[in-house]
């Protein structure tokens, strides 16, 4: 099982290492790039919503503090890009956890309203609290990513960056979903109450999980900061936080493989509906409905079907 | 102006935007009730019945009383049309599957509602005039009276449909137990759009009766949708009467909120309040504890 | 086991798909032409919370690009723009800026409609090297970390603290002197917020009471309560978003006779027309788009502001606004630059910055090296609402 997921990473990783000599335009590695941010979040995601089978809808606050963070670190008080990066995933998971020891006592949609709530307020502060953030109106100037001597002032040195580290989450990811702490995540996703009677600490797992979900989105905050170089609240509202839901759902959520796919398509759908103008928002709502009604597993369960006409979803779950 | 008639005003702003977002949570509930899904579409509907409303008077003039009617009958007939091109195709699905299936439905109405209305702004007058009522130093707009009056024939209407109807006891009945339910006779599919249709409905009378206070255009949806889910959530989700008190309560809290600390963190402020109430107890404000164990989500 | 594997080759698959998709997307804007076409590029908020702003610029700049090229094109080379959707949001607005530059390889881009979204792309169109003239307000789009103007940025619109200042201006010689902030939270109301509070003691005025409101709320009485309870003598509301209608009618609901003062957010009818009777008297300074009955027949702007609106009117059935406005300047500073010096990047950029003269919508532009608005104080009008019309205030 673990094994045909190196492979795939491995497959992954090859391709990616020569997509930039078969595309140079900025455009479409600037979207990649994208690809890349947003696929770190929603993997931290998935494994909350798969396999821990919580839901947030506050990711965007944490993809938020990792970018505000460390974009206030490294312009304001000059600390080097790389430690402003470690520093806000350690204050991002400090939040987390703070958040998540009341919170994953929670369930439902109590949970997502709490998350939601959590969300909202950092999202208010990012706005309100003007001296530090800019608010509304954002801050730029942001010096850009620097490891070394190496200086990430490219989109090709970019892409390299934001995929290798993608490849990396995966890669954590696959062997958290294979330890101890996958399995048991697992026997809570099927029963909750069987988890506890066999001993398994159910809300110290979830927080677990929630706090390396948190780190994920907040190092992909970092990477937005220093690849955009300008930060304003309105990439890290509500909005933004339905959408990674969305895209985790989209691909198919039993999978760390569908929340890619699933991010990879929402992220370049748009894109590619550029050219059909207004009607843009239409086809994409449609895209979105018709994908989720006959294929409620999403594109992994599509795929899935595809290939294997008689395999229940169910067995995506493994 | 004293301290005292200026809170009474707060009060007064936070009960006329609160009994909104309770109306918005009563739409959440009702289709929460018989399918146990969030209608994240829910904010659609509202603004769909605003945009209506007011596209009818202020563009081709129809009586006020008459617009009300067809915005409701139209946003009415489009929650039965979306539940039957959305929901009903759907055998088994999950909790979540159902959840992003609305938010799409949300998108799409959301992007409907750009190509019939434009991005305008529109805005609906008053039912009895701007001239506000004083009391006590704070003033009072007549609109504010009717959207009490009407939220709460709201509330009254809808009780009495789902205890003394077959239709509204059948739709409780799916609530309580789906299988049961089928089982002694009641067509649950049909309940479902039934409730899609119910709630579509509300949410279009909490859209009219705020369009003369709010402005109305395509993209408003969303911020009623935020506001009903929390108080729909604090409320106990399904549970009635804790709507209506968790919204008038969010709604008074923003204004103190806005009045007495900061206008900057008025948002933030209520739900900090409202997070603390949750951590504390953790099946909302109303919820019993029992109850939401069985729920689903 | 197998399952992954294939969930792994299908998404390099679908991700290999969408992007052919993309390519597809710029071939099918091929078409022949005779002489080479001047591509330029555009970025409104065509959609999303701000696409009252990006929705009359779209227009005005289709409405451009058919006259000019029935009219037998720049030197003979027909102009072609390429119009992207921001959203309003910034992620989108820099992969758009991508786009124009890298796969459309226009000369020129103009816009984004809102100051975040043109903040955002700054880095990459100075990095480009490619002109940008922004329709958004803020006057830190222009202005470099080093304190001087970014090289390849432009902005047509006002600056807010000519607008700040236009207003202090006017409160001063009607004695005001305590005033109350209100401000929408969005970029635009941040940084008139910001104008307003470094300018105040400037012109000796105080601020006993600075609130805001957030771009979606439906009622402000609570904030105008707080404003009320404090001795103030007028009140400035500085939004773009269509809340600020709210803000006229609250007042009059909570029977506050302050005089209102708006920023030039303010100018497009239809505040006035949602605001009902409420909006009678506001005070808000403007460039002179919506009032140009009122101006004398030797007015240098007079002329173009005349036909713009006459334009626009006839051909959307709709009021013309100021947003408008400013994409119809940038436009035509494009166009006038393209017609004398051709698609050179470097060369239409020194031509912008050299212009001197250029009478647009906003005013008459001055460009510098040390000025890429070029626009003075003049550039505004105090106005008001009469009878449910914008006029000039008589002095």
């Amino acid at each position: 099982m673990i094994k045909s997921n190196y492979l795939a990473l491995l497959i992954l990783a090859l391709v990616l290492a020569f997509i930039p000599l078969a595309i140079s335009n900025v455009y479409y590695l600037g979207i990649l790039i994208f690809v890349g941010i947003n696929s770190l979040i929603t993997i931290g995601l998935s494994l909350l919503m798969g396999y821990a089978g919580q839901i947030s809808l506050g990711h965007a606050a944490f993809f938020g503090l990792g970018a505000y963070l460390s974009g206030v670190l490294s312009t304001r008080l000059a600390v080097p890009p790389v430690s402003a990066l470690l520093l806000a995933a350690l204050f991002t998971a400090l939040v987390a956890l703070l958040i998540g020891l009341p919170t994953l006592r929670l369930k439902g949609h109590y949970l997502a309203m709490a998350t939601l709530g959590f969300g909202q307020i950092v999202y208010i502060v990012f706005n309100a609290w003007v001296e530090m953030t800019g608010g509304p109106s954002g801050f730029g100037n942001i010096p850009r990513l620097r490891i070394g001597g190496v200086v990430f002032d490219t989109d090709l040195k970019y892409f390299y960056l934001v995929w290798g580290l993608v490849v990396v989450g995966l890669f954590f990811a696959v062997n958290i979903i294979h330890s101890r702490v996958g399995r048991a995540l697992r026997t809570m996703h099927t029963s909750e109450v069987a988890a506890g009677t066999l001993g398994i600490n159910t809300v110290r797992y979830k927080i677990q999980i929630f706090v390396i979900s948190a780190v994920y989105a907040s190092v992909a905050g970092s990477l937005y900061a220093y690849f955009v170089t300008f930060l304003s609240p309105g990439t890290f509202g509500i909005s933004f936080s339905i959408l990674l839901v969305t895209m985790v759902v989209f691909g198919g959520r039993f999978s760390v493989w569908g929340a890619l796919l699933g991010t990879a398509v929402l992220s370049i759908l748009p894109e590619s509906l550029r050219i059909i103008k207004d009607y843009d928002v239409l086809v994409y709502g449609a895209v979105l409905l018709l994908v989720m009604i006959f294929f409620p597993e999403g594109l992994v369960g599509l795929i899935g079907r595809v290939f294997r006409p008689r395999s229940l979803p169910e067995k995506l779950r493994t | 102006m004293t301290l005292g008639s200026q809170i009474l005003q707060y009060i007064i702003s936070g009960i006329s935007i609160g009994s909104i977002y309770a109306l918005v949570a009563l739409g959440f509930n009702i289709i929460y009730n018989t399918t146990g899904i969030i209608n994240f579409a829910q904010g659609e509907f509202v603004m769909l019945g605003g945009i209506t409303a007011a596209s009818l008077v202020t563009i081709f003039h129809v009586p006020i009383l008459i617009a009300f009617l067809a915005a409701v009958i139209i946003v009415t007939a489009a929650g039965a049309f979306f539940e039957r091109l959305a929901i009903h195709p759907l055998k088994n699905p999950s909790v979540i599957t159902l959840i992003i299936i609305t938010i799409a439905g949300s998108i799409l109405l959301k992007g409907i509602a750009m190509f019939i209305w434009g991005k305008d702004t529109y805005f609906l007058p008053s039912f009895s005039g701007d001239r506000p009522i004083h009391f006590l130093g704070a003033a009072i707009l007549p609109q504010t009276v009717w959207i009490l009056g009407i939220t709460g024939l709201v509330v009254i209407l809808l009780s009495a449909f789902f205890k003394f109807t077959l239709a509204g006891k059948a739709m409780r009945a799916v609530a309580s137990n789906r299988m049961a339910a089928s089982l002694v006779g009641i067509n649950v599919k049909k309940m479902v759009l039934f409730s899609f249709a119910l709630s579509a409905a509300v949410g279009a009378v909490g859209g009219i009766i705020i369009a003369p206070i709010a402005l109305m255009d395509y993209d408003k949806g969303a911020i009623f949708a935020l506001k009903g889910f929390a108080v729909a959530a604090l409320g106990g989700i399904g549970n009635f009467g804790g709507a209506i008190a968790a919204g008038l309560i969010l709604g008074i809290l923003e204004a103190l909120g806005a009045g007495l600390i900061s206008s900057h963190y008025k948002d933030a402020i209520a739900l900090m309040v409202l997070l603390l109430v949750l951590f504390l107890k953790p099946s909302g404000i109303f919820g019993s504890a029992q109850e939401s164990r069985l729920k689903k989500f | 086991m197998k399952k992954l594997f294939l969930a792994g080759v299908s998404l390099i698959l679908g991700l290999g798909i969408l992007i052919g998709s993309l390519d597809a997307a710029d071939e099918a804007k091929q078409e022949p032409a005779k002489l080479e076409r001047y591509k330029v590029g555009a970025l409104f908020a065509i959609t999303g919370p701000a696409s009252w702003l990006g929705e009359p610029e779209r227009n005005t700049v289709l409405m451009i690009e058919e006259e000019v090229n029935k009219s037998g094109g720049i030197n003979g080379h027909p102009l072609k723009l390429i119009i992207e959707d921001t959203v309003g949001d910034g992620t989108k607005t820099v992969n758009a800026a991508k786009k124009l530059i890298a796969s459309d390889k226009v000369c020129a881009i103009i816009g984004p409609s809102r100051s975040g979204c043109t903040m955002a792309i700054v880095p990459i169109v100075q990095a480009a090297e490619i002109p940008l003239i922004s329709c958004a307000a803020a006057e830190a789009i222009v202005i470099a970390p080093d304190g001087k103007q970014n090289k390849w940025v432009f902005k047509t619109p006002q600056k807010d603290s000519h607008a700040a200042e236009k207003i202090f201006e006017h409160m001063k010689a009607n004695g005001i002197k305590r005033i109350a902030l209100l401000t929408g939270t969005t970029g635009f109301g941040a940084q008139g917020r910001e104008q307003l509070k470094k300018l105040a003691p400037v012109w000796g005025m105080e601020i006993v009471a600075d609130e805001t409101y957030g771009p979606k709320d439906s009622d402000m009485t609570v904030q105008l309560t707080k404003i009320k309870a404090k001795n103030t003598q007028a009140i400035i509301n500085w939004s773009i978003v269509p809340a600020q209608a709210i803000v006229c009618k609250n007042m009059k609901q909570l029977g506050i006779e302050l005089p209102l003062y708006q920023s030039h957010g303010f100018g497009n009818i239809k505040y006035v027309q949602v605001a009902g009777g409420a909006a009678e008297g506001t005070i808000f300074p403007c460039g002179r788009l919506l009032v140009v009955e009122s101006l004398p027949n030797d007015h240098p702007q007079k002329k173009v502001l005349a036909r713009y609106k006459k334009d626009y009117e006839d051909r959307f059935n709709e009021n013309v606004s100021t947003f408008g406005g400013h994409a119809y300047d940038a436009l035509w500073l494009v166009i006038e630059a393209l017609k004398e010096v051709g698609p050179d990047r470097e060369k239409i950029r020194d031509y912008l910055e050299g212009k001197k003269g250029f009478v647009g919508t906003g005013g008459v532009f001055m460009f510098t090296p040390d000025d890429h608005n070029g626009l003075t104080r003049e550039a505004f009008e105090i106005l008001t609402v009469k009878d449910g019309k914008f006029d000039v205030l008589e002095k």
